[in-house]
């Protein structure tokens, strides 16, 4: 039995809905090369042709295939045709092929490997849904997973689902999720707190953003479902301040939810009573880390403080806090309404699901794409992003960003999972993955990313704040030819104490990006270091 | 209060709950490094230098020893090649600030380049002023290697000279009413 407010917005989405639709992405990548353009001049050409009643123009949220973009999808209940690098010029002709053929220049195909290999789960809706309409996806099923949780569910039914579903937190370290809720569940504190973690910063990810700027609504059915099964009845979403779309998206959202009935108070007319609000992140990388979070939540300084205490034992304003990042979350309906088990069917013995990757650099199809665990990197790199563009051979993957590793080719046919990375020298990350091809300088990957965590590392623990610049200096000595012989030895030993001896995680993974080209390009860094004219070294300058 | 069996450099001891490792290693005996840390003051977790090994089950790994309680059954080593090593990088990075360290690890010149004069950090100047003397007048300015100890903008006033960050500091560094200015010269 739905929820009469269910019933309600899906006769709304119904009573709107019109035989045709032209999607037009117009998620950042695709309004970069002029989508919103594009979405005006489709908008024009209904107007002019009085066909509102028939066709409808929706903008939408990305639709994957970023590097083909603006892309435009034409359907109607039976049949989509996708669109690629759309111009407005192309608008009208796009429109009239509406009842007839398709114009042929600008198909995409969609039976190639980077669509078909994808298990859309947490995309599910991206691209498909408006995102400001939450009737669209209640259309879709949305809020049903909630509404089943609070009416037919105790909060240990929704715990056990989630333990069975196998998942582990999307953010980076891979933490069973369900664990993680029962610390919360069980904790004894009165007030708990749900916080979802939207600070995305490493460089060239782009998951979080898509989804909250694509499917907001999944995002807080997930911590809605999260805040019944832990006990909690106040959240917190922290976004990342640059991403002006998804604030003001998931604000939307909020309020659309609240009006439904489905956030607030007496959610859905049950006593559960859940509110979200946002925090925007001060700028900084490092506020990503779950404690930093926490105390800038609190209007403290964003600086990681000392676990334990763990933030589900002692977390916002000292009570347990449950937090989990953006894609975990957006999971969650999903474990509800199929159950567990069948999440866990997904992926790999200690992997479940699926995960979202941000695919760049040195190949054909770039963009965002989500693939069943398990899935072996040449698949993705190789068969869904089609190789090299030139048709070069793959010299490494990266994944993780400034915390993961390189990924040399023949290891390409390796399983993607937590475990299986985590033994080749890289991480899962949080779901950047950069292929790098023959012309890439290993030793030149590895100064970029310590360039960006030693600008990015808040200075509070020695190995980090210290460490990471020495790292930097000697990586920059190499590649201007003036390292000393003694470089490389001082290098793998700072390498080896600052991953564990720092304080929190974005020290303990700095130096993943030297040690993982070090094991595997040494030579790259011999080769520095023989070019290296002697000269004095830095060090023995004196003191500044 | 419970009390805490775990096992130090081979020794059985007990301890409230709550106690951080290092307290109960020092009072076993264990002679820990330390710059960051002070009785009077929360666990701030900076310098890293009291790092220490924890095995729990199968999981070996490093943990600095002031801010991590003791945990039922926990196997600590205060002592290690491989910690001796880090706190001996740790030292040499810190260069020439927390000299009596470097004494100690025989260290007498560095071959990184000297992050700064004195302050290393530590922290207890600001944590001091802020947890004890309850004036919160200093703060860590800027972030990564450009982090510094500074009065907080338009509170300098607000220092009752106490002094007391002068005695805490383990660089021989402090900021004054007149700005900053090393302790090192003034002796
Ligand atoms: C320096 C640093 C930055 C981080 N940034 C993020 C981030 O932007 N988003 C995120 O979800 N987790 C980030 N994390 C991980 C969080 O601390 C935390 O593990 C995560 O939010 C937990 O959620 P999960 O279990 O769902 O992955 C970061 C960690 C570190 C050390
Ligand atoms: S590891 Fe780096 S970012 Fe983390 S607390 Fe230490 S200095 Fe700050
Ligand atoms: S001024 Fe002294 S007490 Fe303050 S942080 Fe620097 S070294 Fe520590
Ligand atoms: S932004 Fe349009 S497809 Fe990704
Ligand atoms: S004394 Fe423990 S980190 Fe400084």
């Amino acid at each position: 039995m739905p929820s009469d407010e269910l019933v309600a917005l899906k006769t709304k989405a119904e009573q709107r809905n019109r035989a045709n639709r032209i999607c037009v992405c117009t998620a950042a990548s695709c309004q970069s090369v002029g989508a919103d353009r594009v979405h005006k001049a489709f908008e024009a050409e209904v107007n002019k042709s009085q066909r509102e009643e028939q066709v409808e123009v929706r903008a939408v949220g990305c639709m994957g295939l970023c590097s083909a973009g603006p892309l435009v999808r034409i359907e109607n209940d039976e049949t989509a045709v996708l669109y690629r690098n759309v111009t407005e010029q192309d608008a009208s002709a796009l429109a009239q092929s509406i009842g007839r053929a398709p114009v042929e220049r600008l198909i995409c195909p969609t039976d190639v490997p980077f669509f078909t290999r994808q298990h859309k789960i947490v995309l599910a809706n991206c691209g498909q849904i408006h995102p400001e309409r939450i009737e669209d996806y209640v259309a879709v099923g949305g809020y049903e997973a909630l509404y089943r949780a609070i009416t037919e569910m105790t909060p240990g039914e929704v715990l056990a689902d989630v333990k069975a579903s196998g998942l582990r937190g999307r953010g980076g370290a891979g933490y069973p999720t369900g664990l993680k809720w029962q610390t919360v569940a069980k904790s004894p504190d009165p007030v708990k707190y749900v916080v979802c973690n939207a600070d995305e910063g490493d460089p060239g990810a782009f998951m979080d953003r898509s989804v909250l700027e694509s499917d907001p609504h999944r995002v807080l059915e997930g911590m809605a479902i999260a805040a019944y099964a832990v006990g909690a009845n106040l959240g917190y979403v922290y976004v990342r301040a640059e991403y002006p779309l998804a604030i003001s998206r998931l604000r939307l959202a909020i309020r659309q939810a609240k009006a439904a009935n489905l956030l607030g108070q007496n959610v859905a007319g049950t006593r559960f009573e859940f509110s979200v609000d946002i925090r925007l992140g001060a700028g900084a990388f490092v506020c990503g880390e779950e404690t930093a979070l926490l105390l800038s939540i609190e209007g403290r300084r964003g600086q990681p403080r000392p676990r334990p205490p763990y933030p589900a034992e002692r977390g916002l304003f000292g009570r347990a806090t449950l937090i989990n990042n953006v894609e975990t979350y957006a999971n969650i309906a999903t474990i509800v309404d199929r159950g567990g088990a069948s999440y866990a069917s997904i992926g790999t013995e200690r992997s479940k699901g699926t995960k979202v990757f941000a695919l760049a650099g040195q190949v054909k199809n770039t963009g965002l794409i989500e693939v069943p665990m398990g899935i072996s990197l040449r698949e993705i790199v190789e068969d869904m992003g089609g190789g090299v563009p030139a048709g070069g051979r793959i010299k490494a993957v990266q994944t993780g960003g400034p915390s993961g590793g390189c990924i040399p080719n023949e290891h390409l046919d390796m399983p993607v999972d937590y475990d299986s990375l985590q033994q080749v020298g890289s991480i899962m990350g949080s779901g950047g993955m950069i292929v790098m091809d023959e012309s890439s300088n290993m030793v030149e990957v590895a100064r970029y990313f310590m360039e960006f965590s030693m600008s990015e590392s808040c200075g509070k623990c020695v190995p980090c704040r210290v460490g990471t610049y020495q790292m930097h200096q000697i990586l920059s000595r190499m590649l201007s030819g003036c390292a000393g012989p003694g470089d490389l030895s001082m290098l793998e030993e700072l390498t080896r104490a600052v991953g564990e001896t720092s304080l929190c995680g974005l020290g303990q993974s700095a130096p993943n990006p030297i040690k993982s080209t070090l094991r595997y390009y040494r030579s790259e860094y011999e080769e520095a270091l023989r070019k290296s004219r002697p000269s004095m070294p830095l060090a023995e300058e004196g003191v500044r | 209060m419970t009390r805490i069996t775990l096992t130090i450099d081979g020794e059985t001891v007990q301890a409230d709950e709550g106690t951080s490792l290092l307290e109960v290693a020092r009072k076993a005996g264990a002679d820990i490094p330390t710059l960051c840390h002070n009785e009077q003051l929360k666990p701030h977790g900076a310098c890293r230098l009291c790092t220490v090994e924890v095995v729990k089950g199968k999981r070996t790994r490093l943990v600095a020893s002031c801010a991590y309680p003791v945990e039922e059954g926990l196997v600590v080593r205060t002592s290690t090649v491989e910690i001796e090593k880090h706190r001996k990088l740790l030292v040499e990075m810190l260069y020439p600030t927390a000299l009596h360290l470097a004494k100690r690890y025989g260290i007498t010149k560095s071959r990184f380049e000297a992050e700064r004069g004195d302050c290393n950090l530590c922290g207890l100047c600001v944590n001091y002023c802020r947890e004890v003397a309850h004036r919160n007048v200093l703060y860590f300015e800027g972030r990564g290697i450009d982090r510094k100890v500074a009065f907080v903008p338009g509170k300098a006033q607000e220092c009752s000279s106490c002094g007391a960050c002068f005695e805490l500091c383990s660089g021989g560094f402090v900021v004054t009413n007149h700005g900053t200015v090393s302790l090192n010269e003034r002796i």
